[in-house]
Order: structure tokens, then sequence, then C-alpha cells
């Protein structure tokens, strides 16, 4: 029997010590910590863009510049943008800890309005590069530029594609745990989003316009 | 729209030529691919194990049938890396003295490349995976992992990538840039074929599927730890583990930003790696080694974590300096992202950058070396049992130390100026490879084989398949190292010295060996089959382990443990035994267990389908397979009923056929 | 216990008294990551906009430093981290992501600004002697 291996002497038999539970165990979740760790290997991906930003950011190939085609205040006002729908996630997330269904959606929906905002200024800026000549074929700094740039995007638009699903999951099912726990994953994928934008408002658009 | 056109809307550039039918070998090995397979399929079919196959293994969500398939995965693609291997070699020992050998250049660079990728991403990778996939929730006492299903979709998108690389055999070509695929070479202008397209697709599909995975893990370590199993109470295979997720999350989203960029170079025509328009190249290399380096430890950790476990169970002893073990692999994930430019010192970044990776190369030795020294110090003064386990770990202990010596040699750069690129970095690492991962790996299979089968594997074919490795690997790899020596360079298809042959045939008698090794593993798994009524182990303990998975049957119920062990040691299941802990038999509980499902198969086929499209420029069946595959993926999350319980009495019938065959076992 | 729904497949969803983070979120905290938020992305726009700091290299370590701290008050504010979240585990994997961050920008940047200035001096200065030194 295995159990039965030891030897007597070295037995230490001590009655009071459990060696299984008697109760159901259940391991705590982990979906929040396990989303976490996706966002950190998302954050890598960024940082490969960053860095090949940050080493090919200057080869123009006798091409435009960013101090050339940067328009500022437009990018100011995208980052108004994500900026309002992060404070507006905020507040779905306010609404749903209170439980209120119906807020919790508007505020979802405003905050999606708000990326689709953002993804719709950041198209008109591509193409009106694009249009400029100034394509991402036409140097390495561009190509960096619209990959760093568009990849964001492109997270922005998944975000909105899941923000939409999760519309229909709540409206259909309302706030069990389940769902409670998407939008918080949502959450953090919406903020990580913004963190990730200051770093492109940064690195990419205000150095970039630097001389 | 007339056809041709519509051809081009539908099969993008693949023609019939795409089918290689004038290149014999090629031919030949279709034909015995396609008649073993269909020979395969009659045979499930016959058997009417199709039900059985998509209900019990292919849709179900159990790591350990996941663990077991990653297993058959990579053992499946290890013979077709070895045969790679073996034309390689035989086409090197007979090319001198003008004979072009059986293998065009065109030709062996893909072989060459192929048998990277396929030996790294595709047999080291899935068996790693798949061992820690089996292992680790049994030795913290979980019933699962944290996210079953993710657990399968990576599984199939592992197979997918694993099909891609595969499909290049036969429709189109295979890379011929070697097994990283340095731009400029796989760039548009001289790489205008599919072959670096399969390349790329294939990486990416199965980089999804081992990045998920080592998320998935890494939540199931963090958070599943059996009650009072602390962190320093782990068993070291999962601390490994543990260590090893933590670089594949890290490690393996550069790669897949790296091949994305490369991609984009090639379909989109942006500027990274080209040579005009302020692209660079070397960026290239640097990026990609930042996914290179840890990769290493990635595949030699989980191993280090097998040793630990084999040498104290055949020890009969605690392992020694368990402490210094846990904090020597902590220190050398950390450092693995410090050294990634000692693969490329002579691109010309100069001494100071160059001493700088020279040196943390230095020190990540320190860490390896406390850790053989630890398994040696377990195994002084114990009682130690020479079976095969052990036998793959004291072959690995002496393998290893002479590769990382060369490796060592090699991490001085002015010696790396004159063996870059030589046969002498091949034999390096394959000697730590190899030496260290290869035999890790058979020391995993035979320490775990019972545990997953209830029976042990036949000891006397352990025993060849080892010594042919052994012998085989030293055979074929000490010619290289003397090669390296005398300045031949990797990749070549042949050569004109002809005092340089005789060692190239040495090194094939060598590889010759190697797969008289294989074939030796290939009948122990047969020859143990049929005499698994001999070999059967109905204890669940045939080694006198130390750790959980050892303390429930072999193999083990779908629920793992009918009651959560709770922890006071290390060595958790010595613990019990040492201390007479009575299985429980009574109280039994519903157990909740999630429910299997076939969204992994469905959304790793269409993804597939969508590299294929993206490989062969079908643009618009691409975009279809995209949309469905989000599609699948989010009408996935709309199913939110993933679980059963598993009723108590079902779980008292198998604890008390268990109890019986214990009892009848005495 | 009810045959409970959970999304990710996970073990049941009666531990969502576990799940931390999700009763952290105040308006208050809110608001204040907003407004910090807004201030420190409009100080860097106004610099630059308005050419403030005439020194480009001044201006790019300024320009970071905010970026840096403004990351931080989304970290606290936004993402709600602290050290006690998932008992210091997300703390821990932020923490060791950024050091790999770090490592990969700077160490990139780094690695190829040597390669670049061995290998082709003559693409933005002349080769120095030291340069001439360094040759590989």
């Amino acid at each position: 029997m295995s159990d039965m291996h030891a030897t007597p002497s070295a037995a230490i038999a001590e009655q009071d010590v459990e060696f299984w539970m008697k109760e159901d165990h259940h391991p705590a979740n982990g979906t929040l910590l396990g989303f976490w760790i996706y966002l950190m290997s998302d954050c890598l991906i960024f940082a490969c863009l960053f860095a090949t930003y940050g080493v090919l950011g200057r080869s123009y190939a006798g091409g435009p510049s960013g101090a050339d085609l940067f328009d500022l205040p437009l990018v100011a006002v995208n980052t108004t943008m994500l900026l309002l729908s992060s404070i507006t996630y905020g507040f779905a997330v306010l609404e749903m800890q209170k439980d209120r269904k119906g807020t919790m959606m508007a505020w979802l929906i405003i905050t999606g309005l708000f990326g689709a905002a953002f993804l719709g200024i950041e198209l008109w800026e591509f193409s009106h590069l694009i249009h400029e000549g100034a394509g991402p074929q036409r140097s390495a700094f561009l190509s960096s530029f619209f990959t760093l740039v568009g990849t964001h995007g492109l997270h922005v638009t998944f975000g909105i594609i899941w923000l939409i699903t999760l519309l229909f999951q709540v409206g259909r099912l309302g706030l069990t745990p389940a769902n409670k726990r998407r939008i918080m994953c949502l959450s953090m994928f919406w903020h990580f989003l913004d963190v990730v934008w200051i770093g492109v408002f940064t690195f990419v658009y205000l150095m970039g316009s630097l001389p | 729209m007339n056809m041709p056109d519509l051809a081009k809307l539908i099969f993008g550039r693949l023609t019939i030529e795409a089918i290689p039918y004038h290149e014999p070998i090629l031919i030949g090995t279709f034909i015995a691919v396609a008649i073993g397979g269909i020979a395969l399929l009659t045979l499930i079919t016959r058997a009417k194990l199709w039900g059985y196959l998509w209900s019990e293994w292919f849709t179900s969500i159990d790591h350990k049938k996941i663990g077991i398939m990653y297993m058959v995965l990579g053992i499946v693609m290890l013979l077709r890396g070895f045969s790679d291997a073996i034309m390689m070699r035989a086409q090197q020992a007979i090319a001198f003295n003008g004979n072009p050998g059986f293998l065009p250049p065109h030709h062996y660079d893909q072989i060459f490349t192929a048998h990277g990728v396929i030996m790294i991403f595709f047999v080291a990778m899935p068996l790693v995976t798949g061992l820690m996939n089996y292992v680790v929730p049994l030795q913290i006492g979980a019933r699962d992992v944290a996210f079953p299903f993710l657990n399968n979709f990576s599984f199939w998108m592992t197979v997918a990538g694993a099909m891609l690389v595969m499909a290049s055999l036969f429709v189109g070509e295979f890379a011929r840039t070697g097994w990283l695929a340095y731009p400029p070479l796989s760039g548009l202008a001289q790489s205008p074929d599919v072959g670096v397209d399969y390349y790329i697709w294939s990486l990416q599909v199965a980089g999804v599927g081992t990045t998920l995975s080592g998320i998935n893990l890494l939540a199931t370590i963090v958070k599943m730890r059996a009650p009072g199993m602390t962190m320093m109470k782990m068993p070291v295979f999962t601390w490994t583990s543990l260590l090893t997720n933590v670089l594949i999350v890290a490690a393996f989203p550069v790669l897949t930003a790296v091949l994305a960029l490369l991609a984009l170079d090639r379909y989109a025509g942006t500027n990274f790696f080209t040579n005009d328009f302020g692209g660079n190249a070397m960026m290239y290399v640097n990026l990609i080694w930042i996914w290179g380096h840890p990769e290493v430890y990635i595949l030699v950790l989980p191993v280090f974590g097998v040793f630990s476990e084999v040498v104290a169970t055949f020890s009969r002893k605690r392992l020694f300096g368990y402490a210094s073990m846990v904090y020597a692999t902590v220190v050398i994930a950390v450092l693995s992202y410090l050294v990634w430019l000692h693969h490329f010192f002579t691109m010309g970044s100069g001494a100071s950058v160059n001493s700088f990776f020279g040196i943390t190369t230095m020190i990540i030795s320190i860490p390896t070396g406390a850790k053989i020294f630890n398994w040696l110090f377990t195994m002084y003064r114990g009682r130690i049992k020479f079976d095969v386990p052990m036998l793959w770990t004291v072959g690995f202990m002496v393998t290893f130390v002479i590769g990382g010596m060369t490796g060592v040699m090699l991490a001085v750069p002015p010696a790396d100026f004159l063996l870059h690129n030589s046969l002498f970095l091949i034999a390096h690492f394959h000697n730590v490879i190899i030496g260290g991962v290869i035999f890790g790996l058979f020391a995993g299979i035979n320490y775990w084989f019972p545990k997953a089968f209830g029976y042990r594997l036949d000891e006397f074919w352990g025993k060849c398949s080892f010594w042919f490795w052994l012998v085989g690997f030293w055979v074929a790899f000490t010619p290289l190292y003397v090669l390296g020596f005398m300045g031949v360079t990797r990749r070549m298809n042949h050569f004109e010295d002809p005092s340089l042959q005789i060692w190239f045939q040495i090194a094939a008698f060598g590889a010759f060996l190697v797969a008289l090794g294989i074939g030796s593993f290939l009948i122990q798994l047969w020859v143990s089959y049929k005499r698994r009524d001999q070999l059967r182990d109905v204890t669940g303990d045939p080694w006198h382990g130390r750790t959980l998975e050892w303390s429930t049957s072999s193999p083990p119920p779908a629920y793992n443990f009918a009651f959560t062990p709770v922890i006071h040691d290390n060595d958790a299941w010595w613990d019990m035994k040492e201390r007479n802990a009575r299985r429980r038999l009574e109280g039994y509980l519903p157990i909740h267990m999630p429910k299997n499902t076939g969204a992994g198969v469905i959304l790793a086929g269409i993804s597939f389908v969508f590299g294929f499209a993206m490989i062969w420029h079908m643009f618009l069946v691409a975009g279809i397979a995209f949309v469905a595959l989000v599609a699948t993926a989010i009408g996935h999350t709309f199913n939110y009923k993933r679980d059963y319980y598993i009723p108590a009495d079902v779980v008292a019938r198998t604890e008390a056929a268990r109890t019986e065959e214990l009892a009848a076992h005495v | 216990m009810s045959a409970q729904i959970d999304s990710h497949g996970a073990h049941g969803a009666h531990d969502d008294h576990h799940d931390d983070g999700v009763g952290h979120s105040t308006l208050k905290g809110y608001m204040m990551g907003f407004f910090l938020a807004v201030v420190l992305t409009a100080i860097p726009f106004w610099l630059v906009m308005e050419k403030v700091i005439p020194n480009t290299q001044t201006l790019a370590v300024v320009l970071l430093t905010f970026a840096a701290i403004q990351i931080v008050v989304h970290m606290i504010y936004f993402l709600h981290m602290n050290p006690r979240s998932e008992g210091g585990w997300n703390m821990l994997a932020l923490i060791f992501t950024l050091v790999i961050v770090v490592i990969t920008l700077a160490g990139s940047i780094w690695v190829m600004f040597h390669l670049n200035s061995n290998m082709m001096p003559g693409m933005s200065h002349q080769m120095t002697e030291q340069q001439v030194k360094n040759l590989p």
C-alpha cells in the first residue's frame, strides 16, 4: 500500500496533523492576475516597438521628419479623447460597484464613443500623411512611426469590439460575478492602453517634433 | 472577371507549380507520409476511435491529457527534425572531391533551417511544455490549471504552427535563411518566395499558444497551490517551471513583435530591416536575440527541475541546498536578459559593449555551476539507484558541464571573433541542448511515464537508448569541435578540402548511433506497452518519490486528488509517508471540474487556414478566416456554462477501486 | 454552492471576495487621477508647442520625467496598483516587466548607437581617433 512505505522507526505519528482537507477547497480565481500578466506581455510588444522607434526614429532617408509632419494640436485633441474615455470608464466601474446596470452601460457606451473618436482622428491623420507622400514605406522613421501608433490603434479597435461584446453580455445576463470580472479586465486593458499612449505622445510626437 | 483573375483572387500565388513533384526525395517522403497517414486514418476509422479521440482527447481540458498530447507532438516532430539532421550529416560526409552529394544547396538550406526551427519550437518546446503541463498541477496539489480552456487552445495553436511547417514540405518550400531568418537575406528582395512566410506564420501561430500557456501556468502556480505550500515549500520542478513561464511571458512577445516587423517588411513594404530607406538589418538581430537568449533558458530551466527531482528521488535524500537552487534559478532567469549580445559580438558594437556582454555571460555560468554542485552533493553519500532516469541525469552532468565550458570560451569576445559561425559553435549549442534539454526530457519521460500510464518503461531498451544517445552524441559532435577550431563554418553543403572528410564521416556515424538511440526509445515504448502487465505499478509511487504527484494513483483520476492535500514540508509526500499519513476513505464531496470544449480545436484550425492563406497571398481567404476567428472567439465568450460537478458517489467509487487495488497489491 | 457560472473556466465564482481591485475604486480617486493626468499632459504639450525650453536635451529629459510621473499616476489611480493587490503578485509582475522594458529599450538603443558610430562613422560625423581605436 502506497502509504505504508515509511519505516515504523521513522514514523512520528502526529495524530493532530491534517494531511488532507475535509472541506471543499476552492483556489482563488486567477482571472484578474492572469489578465494582468497578459497585459505585461503585451507591454513588452510595445517595448520592442518603442525600441525600434528609438533606434530608427531619426532615419529619415531624405524624407520628412517628425518636426515636418506632426500636427501637435491634433495630437492634443486625440490625447484628450483617450483621457476622457479613461475617466468615463472609471465612472462605469463605479456604477458597476453599485450594481446599477443601466447607468453602467451608458457610461460604457460613452467610453466606446470617445474611443471611436480617437480612432477616427488617428485614421484621418494616417490618411493625411499617406496623401502627403509620407506613408510607412517612405523611410524607416515612418515605418516605425506607423507601426507603433498603428499597433496602439489596433488595440483600441479590439478594445471597442470587446466593449460592444460586453454590452450584449451584460444586457442579457446582468451584472453577474463573471461579467463583473470581464468588466474589470476590460478596464485594465483600457487604462493600460492609456499608459501606452503616454509613451507614444511623449516619445514619438513631442520628442519627435524636437529638432 | 476572367478565370486567371478569379484564380488569383482565391489562390493568391499558389499554383500547381508549388507542389515539388520534380524533387524525388520530397516525392518519396510525400508518398511515405501519405501511405502512413492513410494507414493510420484507416486504422482509427476501422477501430471506430474518432468519437473517442474527439471527446476524450482533442476537446479535453484535462491538463494531464493535454500534457500527453504535447509529448506526442514533440516526439513525432523529433522524428521529422532528426531526419533532417541525418540528411545533413550524410550530405556533408559524402560531398567532397567534386561529389555534389544528394542535396543541392537550394534543398540543403531549407533542411538546416527546418531542422533548427523544428527542434527548438516543435520538439523542445512541446516536450518541455508537456512535462510542465502534466506535472505542475499534480505537484502543487491542484485539480487543473487556472484556465483549462486556454490550455487546450494553446496546445492546438502549437499543433497548427507545426502543421504549417510540415505543409511547407509538400506545398511550396521552407525558408533558406537559417533558423532565425536574419534579414536582409530573409527580406523580400533576397527571399521573394514563400519559405520565409511559412517561417513567419508558423512561428506566429505557435507563439500565441506558447505565450498563453505561459500565462496559464504562471497563474496556476501563483494561485492554485494547495494550502500550506508556501513559495519556499514548492517542489524544485515547480519552481523552475514558474521561472520558465516568467521567461516565456516576458520573451515570446519580443519574438512576436520582431516577426511582425519582418512580416510588415515583406507584406507592406515598410523599411525596418531593408538595406535602403534608413532600415537597419542589425536591429532585427538585436531584437530577435532579446527573445533568443531567454529562450535557451526557457528550454533548460524545466529540465534542471527534472534533474533536481530525479537526483533527490534516486539518491533517497532530500535535495541538497534547496534555497540556493531556488535563488540560482531566479538569478539565471534575470541574467538571461542581460547577455543577448554574445550571439553577435562580431556585429561591431565595439569594445565597451562587447566586454559588458562578455562579462554578464561569464557571470551567468556561476549559478548554473552552483546547481551542478547541489546535485553532486545530493548524490554524495546517498543510496543511489541507477534506474534509467538517474542514468540520463548522470550523463547530463558530465555532458552539460563540458558544453557549459565551451560556452564560457565563446563568451570571450576575442575568442568569439575566431569561433563565430564556425562548427565549434554548432558543437557547443548541441552539447548544451542535447546534453541538457534532451537528456533531461528523457529523464523526465522515464521518471513520470509510470505516473501517466500506470506502468514503468522497459529498463533494457531504456538503457540502450541512453547509451546510444550518449555515445552517439559524443561521436557526432566532438569532430565538430575539432573542425570548428580548424575554422570550418556552418551551413555549408559541400567542401573542397579532402582532409576534412574523415571528421564529417565520423560525425555521420555518430548521427547514426543517435538514430539507434531514438529507435531504441521507440522500441522501449512499444515493448513497455506489450509488457505492461509485468511493468504495472499499482501503488502510484514506483520510485518511492518525494513530491505530491506520487501520492495519487497512476494514472491519476480526472480530479487528481479526492481531497486537497495540506502541505507541511517541501517534500510533501515523503513527509506524509514518514508520518504514516493514512488515506482518507470517507467524506467525499462532489468535485467541481471544467467541461470539455471543441472551441480550441476550431480556433486553431481557423488560425491554420489564416496562416496558410497569408503565406500564399490568398488575401480574400485570409480576410474571411480572420473574421471567422474573431467571431468564433467572441461566440465562445457567450458560453458561460463551462463546468460541472463530479458527483460524490463517483468519487467514492473511484477511490474505493483504488483502495481495493492497493490492498490486493500488499 | 450552486453550479456557478464562470467566465474563464476557472473554478467557481463564489470566491469573488478574493478579487482584489474590484472594491478599491472611488469617485474621488478617479477624479484625482483625471485631474493630475490632464495637468501632466498639458504641461509637456505646452512646453513643446510654445518652445519654452530652448535646449533640446534638457527639454527631452523634462518630457520623459513628466511621462514617467504620469504613468505612475495612471497606475495608481486608474489601474489601482498597490503592493497588496493579488497578494503583491501584480506589483511584482509590473516591476519585473519594467526592468525588462528598460533593458530592452536602453539596451537596444545603446547597442545600436555604438554599432552605428563604429560601423557607419561617416553617416553622422567625422571619425575620431577614439573611434578608429574602437573598431572591431
